[in-house]
């Protein structure tokens, strides 16, 4: 099975009611996602796309066996709803929502760690666009025919810069095994490090492909990682060379503030590490494809 | 967002934190009735602008009497100040603090920052105050002082105590160390702050100890549960490009080149700036649209990017995942009809309902450069550029491109 979530992981979608949300719980049905559910507090009782509506996370869990759960919900009550998904048994959550309140996350991560670690609910995001395995299951608002099914794991920061590489790969006649959004705040869920290891522990994974940007210590962090414990082989780019020092560059993550932090240098730290660098974003395909040929021959 | 040091002082000093006594004024008459106010004989007059560095540039300065306050403000007010933090544009003084001087024993640099490594609250202090924190890091590293809050019980006693002895306080001054230090973080996270830097905080010959500046900067994303810090806000310290698409909901940055971006998604936005660069071109700016951008807003962005006089090129490059390329084909159309624009534009789309957008772009009848990945827009879009400059430098060839 892909890492995260496969063909038959019963997903339930909170905020299902919204707008934004029925759109996507339609197209990820679509794709063949198992959804199962939703939950809206006050109303329980209803359905949605033809899947029955919860009060509780709990509840929904209950009567649907829910593993995964993605989160729709508006920016003020989000944090509550990672938490509430926490604590009621998901064991697989991403966060869509863009906008949460920096120590909002950093409740959500200390309450995260109430759990031991073989109950401890895995979070993507918040501001992501998700996760997909292709050809099994849509957990995102990805446009899914983008990606071919195949062995390359991609992790990004970005949701569009990480559908340019999946279509760059789409044109090589390349797949992808999953593709997981970690998003761009600067107080998130899983790390680069924490894909990472999912993917060198994954047999449908032989390339990982790892798209940063400007700003915070996830990527070095990920270099350090690398360099010990990950034997496949890693293809990277960092956006933001031509940024200039010191600007927020939309994503509140986006901002270069100590060594390690700037394009650059997270350029040199990757290569130090054994990463290969695509150059520019335009090559990140061809990179991939170079080092598959390279590895098969 | 960022504010004056003076609604810093304010803030902190309802949570228990010692600021010196001062006034705030907006005009030099105004600034020397303050003084008379305050009374004394000695007054520090202080430019409120939103960079640090102020001092080194000129907008901090000491007075012995109202004569000398009324000179100083007559020079400060409307000037543009240029300091490191601002850039070589400056930022405009409009309000100046009056402060009561204090006597200095020693000068103590003190930070609560958001740190992306531990994911927690992270106060940085050093006993070497006065400095800026980059070059205390390279100049004194062994004197910066680091902790982490942990989130559920916030500051504990035990660590503020444990900085102040780090600092080399002495034992009559710790708990006046210590109920600063709480004070900060209490401020820090009931008003969702990203940033508090108070340098110096001073000890004075009294064993007081006393914020001499403060500086806060607030988390945009929890404005909303803040109304009274919203209202800080004050768009004469922001660019006006930039404060114009906050209010739009676009996240806007001006550079300096000359090809406008508008994209979605910031990653994309900066690679696609990456590859520009890469073509041999310059960026004129960063731009995400985000997602879910209706025609209107694809026209609001061109508006925008537009405002910049040293635009010559515009490269629109969407890649649809929540957003559909026909809504963003449909907005460059109406930008472009709206706008009747005399420069190249290079539009890639990709993603949901790129047929129907590209057909919507085919149809339009409109001079629109069209590309089919991202290398291909920007090599495009700087080519364009160039042979489009040569035509306005050279009469005798003023073809219009196809």
């Amino acid at each position: 099975m892909s890492i995260l979530i496969d063909r038959n992981t019963p997903v339930i979608v909170q905020g299902i009611t919204g707008r934004i949300a029925q759109f996507h719980t339609q197209d990820m049905k679509k794709y063949g996602t198992n959804i199962v559910g939703g939950v809206v507090p006050g109303k329980g009782g209803e359905s949605v796309e033809g899947v029955p509506v919860f009060d509780t996370v709990k509840q929904a869990v209950e009567a649907t066996k829910a593993q995964a759960s993605i989160v729709f919900v508006p920016p003020p009550f989000a944090a509550d709803a990672i938490m509430e998904a926490a604590d009621g048994g998901i064991r697989y959550c991403v966060c869509v929502t863009d906008g949460i309140p920096a120590q909002d996350m950093i409740r959500v991560k200390r309450y995260m760690y109430r759990y031991p670690k073989d109950k401890r609910m895995v979070l993507t995001g918040p501001n992501c666009a998700g996760t997909i395995s292709p050809g099994k299951a849509l957990l995102g608002i990805m446009p899914g025919h983008i990606y071919l099914q195949g062995n390359v794991g991609i992790i990004g920061r970005s949701g569009t810069l990480g559908y340019e590489a999946a279509a760059q790969l789409k044109d090589l006649g390349l797949g992808v095994s999953t593709s997981v959004g970690i998003g761009g705040d600067p107080i998130n869920g899983s790390s680069f490090r924490d894909i990472l290891e999912l993917f060198e522990n994954d047999p449908e994974t032989e390339i990982i492909a790892m798209i940063g940007e400007i700003g915070g210590p996830q990527e070095a962090e990920a270099a350090d990682y690398i360099k010990n414990h990950v034997t496949k082989p890693v293809v990277a780019y960092v956006a933001g060379l031509t940024a200039p020092k010191g600007r927020t560059m939309g994503h509140a993550g986006a901002i270069i503030s100590a060594f390690g932090e700037s394009a650059s240098e997270k350029v040199e730290i990757l290569s130090a590490a054994g990463v290969i660098v695509a150059e520019h974003p335009a090559v990140i395909g061809e990179t991939i494809a170079r080092i598959l040929k390279e590895k098969g021959a | 967002m960022d504010i004056h040091e003076y609604q810093a002082k304010e803030i902190l000093s309802g949570f228990g934190v010692e600021t010196p006594s001062g006034a705030l004024a907006y005009s030099p008459e105004q600034a020397a009735y303050r003084a008379r106010e305050l009374g004394g004989e000695r007054w520090i007059v202080k430019a409120q602008i939103h960079a640090g560095g102020r001092g080194k540039a000129g907008g901090v300065v000491l007075c012995d009497s109202e004569a000398e306050i009324y000179d100083a403000c007559e020079d400060l007010f409307g000037k543009k100040l240029v300091t490191h933090q601002t850039g070589p544009e400056g930022k405009g003084i409009y309000r100046v603090y009056v402060e009561s001087t204090v006597q200095i024993e020693r000068e103590i640099y003190l930070g609560f920052v958001l740190d992306r490594s531990s994911q927690r609250v992270m106060i940085v202090a050093s006993s070497e105050g006065g400095m800026e924190i980059e070059d205390i890091s390279l100049e004194k590293p062994e004197s910066i002082v680091r902790s982490t809050v942990e989130p559920a019980v916030g500051l504990r006693e035990f660590q503020a105590r444990e900085i102040a002895f780090a600092l080399g306080l002495e034992p009559g001054q710790i708990q006046a160390m210590v109920r600063t230090l709480q004070g900060c973080y209490a401020a820090f996270s009931e008003l969702d702050a990203t940033m508090v830097e108070i340098n110096p905080l001073v000890v004075t010959s009294d064993s007081k100890i006393i914020a001499l500046d403060a500086k806060m900067s607030f988390d945009d994303n929890a404005l909303f549960r803040h109304p009274q810090v919203a209202e800080l806000r004050d768009k004469s310290q922001e660019d006006p490009r930039e404060s114009r698409a906050a209010d739009r909901g676009l996240s806007y940055v001006g550079l300096d080149g000359n090809i406008g971006c508008i994209v979605n998604g910031a990653g994309l936005a900066m690679a696609t700036m990456d590859t520009i660069k890469l073509a041999g071109g310059e960026p004129a700016n960063f731009l995400d649209i985000g997602g879910g951008a209706s025609p209107e807003r694809v026209a609001k962005a061109f508006r925008l990017v537009l405002s910049d006089s040293n635009v010559q090129a515009v490269l629109v490059n969407i890649f649809a995942g929540i957003n559909r390329c026909d809504w963003v084909a449909e907005g460059v159309v109406l930008a472009l009809k709206e706008l009747n624009l005399d420069m190249p534009v290079i539009v890639r789309l990709a993603g949901t309902n790129v047929e129907e957008g590209q057909k919507i772009l085919a149809q339009s009848g409109l001079p629109i450069i069209r590309a089919g990945t991202l290398m291909e827009a920007a090599e495009r879009a700087v080519a364009a550029w160039q042979s489009d400059q040569s035509r306005l430098s050279s009469p005798s060839n003023g073809q219009e491109l196809s």
